[in-house]
C-alpha cells in the first residue's frame, strides 16, 4: 500500500558521507531488494526510513506524508541487530510488542511461530542467532504495516530454510498490499522473490529496475549485476 | 521449480505453462490455478505470476474471464505449435552444443541413435 519516493537523499556521518544524493521509488505492493557491500550505505537508508535518523539533506516520503510519528505507525522496522529482551520468553516478548503496533495479530503470530518452529516458552537469551533472526521475521509480519524494512533478515538463518522462509514470507504471511524492502549480502537466495531491484555502492545508486527486465537487457542473475556493480 | 537466475523468471514461467500444456497436464481450455496458487507452485513472488499470466494472454495462449480467473487456450493447434517450438528450440541448443564439440551431422545422428536406445533401456523417459 505504502508508495515511497527518495529525493537527493544526503546523509553525513562526522567525516564520512554514507548516502551521496540517493533518488528512488518503491512502488506500492513491490518487494524490492536492495543490494550492494558492507558500508554502501543500505542500513542507513533503511534508519531513515524507519525514522531512526534524520537526513541530512533531501527527501523522503512515505505515502507522501514526510517521516514522523504518522510513517512510523506504518513501517515495520527489522534492523540488523534485534532489540529482544535476553530474560523473556517468546511469547511473553510478542505480547510485549503487541501494544507498540496498531492492529497486531495475535493469532498470526502464533502461526509464524509454528511455522518458524519456534516454541513460544523459549527464553531469548537461549536462542540461537537463526533463532533469533526467525523472531524478528515474525514481529515484522504480525501486524499489518503497510512498509517492511528487512536489513540483512537471513543472517545466520541456516543455508537450507532461507528459501523456505522467503518463500512463506513474500507468499503467504505477506498482505498483498505491504510494499517491502529488503537487503541482504546473499543475493541468490532472493533472486526469485524480488520484483524490484536497486544496488547502492558507495552510497550512491548505482542500478536499479525490475529485476526480470534488468535479466534480459543483460543476461545476466542478480549476482552477477551486484559483482559487475562492485568492479 | 528451478530458475536459471540469469534469465528473467516471468520468461521462465511462462515456458513452464507452455510445458505443462504441451505434456497435457492442463487441457486446451481447463482452468489455470490462480495466480497465488500458482505463485506457491513454483515458488515466486505472486506479482511475476501476475506479470507472466499477463504474458501468456497478450500471446493468446491464456484468457482471463473477469472474476473467473485464467484458462488455457481452448485451440489445440495452439498447444500443438507451442510443442513444435519448445522442441525447436530444444534441438537448436542442442545441435549448437554439439557444433561445439566439433560433431559432424552423421556422428551426431549416431550417437543420438544410441543415447535413445540407451534411455529406451532404462526406461527412462
Amino acid at each position: 500500500m505504502a508508495t515511497v519516493e527518495i529525493n537527493d537523499l544526503v546523509k553525513r556521518y562526522r567525516g564520512t558521507q554514507a548516502l551521496r544524493g540517493v533518488n528512488l521509488r518503491l512502488e506500492s505492493g513491490c518487494v524490492t531488494g536492495l543490494l550492494g557491500e558492507n558500508g554502501s550505505g543500505k542500513s542507513t537508508l533503511f534508519r531513515i526510513l524507519a525514522g531512526v535518523t534524520r537526513p541530512t539533506r533531501g527527501q523522503v516520503l512515505i505515502d507522501g506524508l514526510r517521516i514522523g510519528v504518522e510513517t512510523r505507525r506504518v513501517t515495520a522496522y527489522l534492523p540488523e541487530v534485534d532489540a529482544f529482551y535476553a530474560w523473556m520468553s517468546i511469547e511473553e516478548q510478542l505480547e510485549f510488542l503487541a501494544s507498540f503496533y496498531p492492529g497486531w495479530d495475535q493469532a498470526k503470530a502464533r502461526e509464524l511461530t509454528q511455522f518458524m518452529k519456534l516454541k513460544g516458552e523459549a527464553r531469548i537469551g537461549e536462542l540461537s542467532k537463526g533463532q533469533r533472526a526467525r523472531l524478528k521475521f515474525i514481529v515484522a509480519f504480525s501486524w499489518p504495516s503497510r512498509l517492511i524494512l528487512l536489513d540483512e533478515p537471513l543472517g545466520g538463518i541456516d543455508p537450507p530454510s532461507r528459501a523456505r522462509i522467503m518463500r512463506a514470507m513474500v507468499q503467504e504471511f505477506r498482505a498483498e498490499e505491504q510494499t517491502i524492502l529488503i537487503s541482504t549480502h546473499l543475493v541468490a537466495e532472493i533472486e526469485e522473490f524480488v520484483e524490484q531491484v536497486v544496488f547502492l555502492h558507495d552510497g550512491e545508486v548505482a542500478l536499479q529496475g525490475n529485476a526480470d527486465t534488468l535479466r534480459t537487457d543483460r543476461g545476466k542473475s542478480l549476482s552477477q549485476m551486484l559483482e559487475e556493480v562492485l568492479s | 521449480m528451478n530458475f536459471d537466475p540469469t534469465r528473467p523468471i516471468y520468461l521462465q514461467i511462462m515456458e513452464e505453462v507452455k510445458k505443462r500444456a504441451v505434456r497435457g497436464d492442463y487441457a486446451a481450455g481447463e482452468q489455470l490455478p490462480s495466480v497465488r496458487d500458482m505463485a506457491a507452485q513454483m515458488g515466486v513472488n505472486p506479482n511475476t505470476m501476475s506479470r507472466a499470466y499477463q504474458e501468456l494472454e497478450r500471446e493468446g495462449f491464456v484468457h482471463t474471464k473477469r472474476g473467473e480467473g485464467s484458462f488455457l487456450t481452448h485451440e489445440n493447434v495452439r498447444i500443438e505449435s507451442e510443442r513444435t517450438g519448445l522442441a525447436q528450440a530444444a534441438c537448436s541448443q542442442f545441435v549448437v552444443q554439439l557444433r561445439d564439440l566439433s560433431l559432424d551431422t552423421a556422428t551426431t545422428r549416431h550417437l543420438l541413435q544410441r543415447v535413445e536406445e540407451k534411455v529406451n533401456e532404462n526406461g527412462d523417459r
